[in-house]
């Protein structure tokens, strides 16, 4: 018995244009928990797919318990024990629990038929492993929280009877209290003696679950180290290839914030939240904490007029305003940055220039007529200022890295020139580099007046950045922190309150 | 240099190459194809469709689409040539005619944007709600009789040249303009883009699909009087299938379904590349039954070219540079 499960050496994969993996080396003890870390686009997702057989390597061997196995299908590499549980989960809403645990390998009785009942056994059996008794096996998987069927989908890759588990970011729509029950459940996976491959971006959670790290940048294989030997400084400053100390910046004096900018009186709309006062004062980074669901993107929204709220009073340098549409948020100096880029935030089929222009059309136009030239630069000026890497404006925004995306969107933005900018989840999906980039950004756009209120899931961000840190939860404040003294248990007492139970 | 570059990438410019090249073909095959009366008559023949085109291109661009247009047509004219008939004076039936149109491109963009219902399912009920309506008004007979004032809409000739091709000419090169470098018209290009990301951008997005509706319509509304005019006669066939030939000429120009994309010019080069095809054909003594087989078949080079070339583009990501990686010890 070899001491390692699973070894690569010296994988190369290049795609046209691109070495996406050249000459990587992983090696997996058995029932150990190994990370992956590396910026976007350093190969982790390659290398995954190398090893569960869905791209086959250019060169470079994988070898299980020591024998040099080929995967020529993704069905190879589970024979041989190589599970994934993906980021985006695969389950099908409308079936069940055991169907989704069981898929394709239901047991079967009579005239080949599914047996129901020794299927819904096999799958209490499972979820047991989880103590998730609670769950019934024939509940369809859509009623499940997102927590759960993500429990749903680890047990649908261990069914295989896996050596070896690849997680792939799951802690990503996770809640903290979610996220530890993930890794306890992780450790429980290990102690049976599987093995787990776990990627993350959040280098935290990775000293708090595994064991070895390896680190990759641009394709290669950079280092591999025991968890207990190392820090955080040295992975980040490893995967980025130079020294990056304190991201977030330094904070400002409290005294040289000006006036107050912004203040929301007793906002409330629906069910989504209620009684909702603050104040932001110009200079100053105000972040909203809270889980998934506390209402904070929906107050957001509400401030910015896309969906108004039916109570409640906003005030911007002492005047009430009531913008009822975001055009008249703009207008009156408004700014909103949504915490999904993609989907609501670019253009992904045009180019960069117009993805700048488009929040102020009128700027770039003269009379009734957009003018090419002002549209040029603006958004020369915008990848030169926002530091965006592209081979031209003219770029698609497709082409480009989920950091640079961000800063196009940000340019947009800071473009507008707000008094009063809402960022929501500002570096979702961003790697660390572009990431302590953007903080620069929004604390040189405070220093000039802007008062900004960022919403984050991330807690090292919201702790790292604000200036003060207002908590939310079911829609209403639950209090306020000052930033420098904020501590992690503080915010998260405030966020949680009383706990729910898991079985929803 | 860089300026040839950007023109040759355009869409325009490859059909702007493709009918050039029919055109030279042609003119060498048949000594008919270059005469002034065969011209004129392909071009009155696609001012109609052209018309429409330069609304539906908006439209389009916008992420919409309307598949009512061609009853449109057929319902306004029926209903202006009634009109005339019962002694109502030219320019007030005319008006009238235009408010039709208007008015069914409204409902269509209230009940699509506003109450949310797809907009081919929309348009849809429309094409037939409208074709039965003219069907209704018309009772199956055509409507002639027409005053000559009207008729001159659709009749009357300036050196030489009858004024649906000046309409349809106006109309092509302000839309153009408008659609391609207008504040105003910009936005649709941002609806189709993305429509929350718009709406997120201040753009007022329901306010703008409700009035591309409203265009397509008045449009439509207008190709009908026009229609009505030439040939002096209202026909409750009218325009029946136009729907398809200005979606297609539309598509051919550069634009797609999903919105963000296209241009009048393109689409009145869609459709003068269809039409010249369709004489051709003629000219070349092809049975006249091959005519839609053909159409059908440029729609689907025109699309497939485009799809290659953007998957190509897609293949071509930038390479990365790799720098030699030195991994330092770590905490001690």
């Amino acid at each position: 018995m070899s001491e390692y499960i699973l070894e690569a050496k010296g994988i190369v994969k290049t795609f046209p244009g691109v070495r996406a993996l050249d000459g990587v080396d992983l090696k997996i003890r058995r029932g150990e928990t190994h990370a992956i870390v590396g910026e976007n686009g350093a190969g982790k997702s390659t290398l995954m797919l190398v090893l569960t057989g869905v791209h086959r390597p250019d060169s470079g061997s994988i070898l299980i318990d020591g024998k040099p196995v080929a995967f020529s299908t993704p069905h190879d590499a589970v024979d041989r024990g190589i599970s994934i549980v993906f980021q985006e989960l695969s389950l099908v809403p409308s079936l069940s629990v055991a169907e989704n645990i069981f898929a394709n390998r239901q047991p079967t009785g009579f005239l080949g038929l599914i047996d129901r009942k020794k299927l819904n056994d096999k799958a209490r059996e499972a979820l047991a492993l989880f103590d998730l008794d609670c769950i019934d096996p024939s509940t369809p998987v859509k009623y499940l929280s997102v927590a759960n069927q993500q429990v749903v989908e680890i047990l649908k890759a261990i069914s295989t009877d896996p050596g070896v588990l690849i997680l792939d970011e799951p802690t990503s729509s996770l809640t903290e209290t979610e996220a530890q029950q993930l890794f306890e459940n992780i450790r429980r996976l290990t102690a049976r003696g599987i093995a787990c491959i776990y990627i993350s971006h959040h280098l935290k959670e990775i000293f708090e679950i595994a064991k070895t790290v390896t680190v990759l940048r641009d394709g290669h294989y950079v280092c591999e180290a025991e968890v207990k030997d190392i820090d955080e400084d040295y992975l980040v400053s490893n995967m980025v290839g130079r020294k990056i100390s304190d991201i977030y910046g330094t904070r400002p004096d409290p005294k040289s914030f000006g006036k107050t900018r912004f203040e929301a009186r007793g906002l409330g709309r629906g069910n989504d939240f209620s009684g909702v006062s603050f104040s932001v004062r110009s200079g100053e980074i105000i972040g909203f904490s809270g889980l998934v669901g506390a209402g904070r993107t929906e107050l957001a929204r509400a401030i910015f007029g896309a969906e108004p709220a039916d109570s409640g009073e906003l005030f911007l340098d002492g005047t009430r305003v009531a913008p009822s549409s975001p055009g008249q948020a703009i207008a009156l100096g408004i700014g909103y940055l949504t915490e999904d880029r993609k989907t609501q935030g670019l253009f992904l089929d045009f180019p960069i220039r117009l993805n700048i222009a488009a929040n102020r059309l009128r700027e770039f136009s003269r009379g009734f007529f957009m003018s090419e030239k002002l549209i040029e630069e603006g958004a020369e000026k915008a990848v030169r200022d926002f530091r965006i890497v592209t081979a031209g404006t003219g770029k698609s925004l497709r082409a480009l890295s989920g950091g640079n995306q961000q800063k196009v969107l940000l340019g947009a933005w800071i473009g507008t020139e707000p008094r009063f900018l809402i960022v929501d989840e500002p570096t979702r999906g961003v790697d660390i580099g572009a990431r302590s980039e953007i903080y620069g950004f929004l604390r040189a756009l405070a220093a000039k007046g802007t008062a900004i209120m960022m919403i984050s899931s991330d807690l090292t961000e919201i702790l790292g950045l604000s200036d003060r840190i207002i908590v939310m939860k079911s829609g209403k404040v639950k209090g306020e922190i000052d930033g420098p003294k904020a501590t992690e248990e503080a915010v998260i007492a405030l966020a949680t309150g009383t706990d729910e139970g898991a079985c929803d | 240099m860089d300026f040839l570059k950007r023109i040759t990438k355009q869409r325009e410019f490859v059909i702007a190459v493709i009918v050039l090249s029919v055109i030279v073909v042609m003119s060498f095959v048949s000594p008919v194809f270059f005469s002034s009366g065969n011209l004129l008559a392909l071009l009155l023949g696609l001012s109609i469709e052209a018309v429409i085109a330069v609304a539906m291109t908006n439209l389009m661009v916008s992420g919409g689409f309307d598949m009512s247009v061609g009853s449109i047509v057929a319902f306004s004219g029926a209903a202006v040539a009634i009109l005339l008939t019962k002694g109502v004076p030219t320019g007030v039936a005319v008006f009238v005619g235009l408010v039709i149109g208007g008015a069914i491109g409204l409902f269509n963009g209230f009940i699509i944007s506003k109450v949310g219902i797809n907009a081919f399912v929309t348009t849809l009920a429309s094409l037939s709600l409208f074709r039965g309506l003219t069907l209704i008004l018309t009772k199956g007979q055509n409507i002639s009789g027409l005053p000559a004032d009207f008729k001159a809409i659709g009749q009357a000739t300036f050196f030489g040249i009858q004024t649906p091709i000046y309409i349809a000419a106006i109309l092509i090169i302000a839309g153009d303009i408008t659609l391609r470098r207008s504040r105003f018209f910009r936005q649709s290009y941002y609806i189709g883009g993305n429509e929350r990301a718009a709406r997120l951008s201040g753009i007022a997005v329901d306010r703008l699909k409700v009035l591309a509706y409203m265009l397509t319509g008045l449009f439509a509304g207008l190709a009908g009087i026009v229609m009505t005019a030439r040939l002096g006669a209202a026909s409750m066939t009218a325009g029946s299938g136009l729907e398809l030939r200005v979606i297609t000429a539309v598509i051919i120009g550069g634009a797609s379904l999903q919105g963000g994309e296209g241009s009048v010019l393109g689409a009145f080069l869609g459709s003068l590349l269809m039409a010249l095809i369709t004489n051709a054909l003629t000219l070349l003594g092809v049975d006249v039954y091959w005519q839609t087989f053909v159409i059908g078949g440029t729609l689907l080079v025109a699309v497939l070219i485009d799809q290659l070339s953007k998957n190509r583009a897609a293949a071509k990501k930038p390479i990365l540079t790799i720098q030699p990686v030195t991994a330092k010890g770590g905490k001690k």
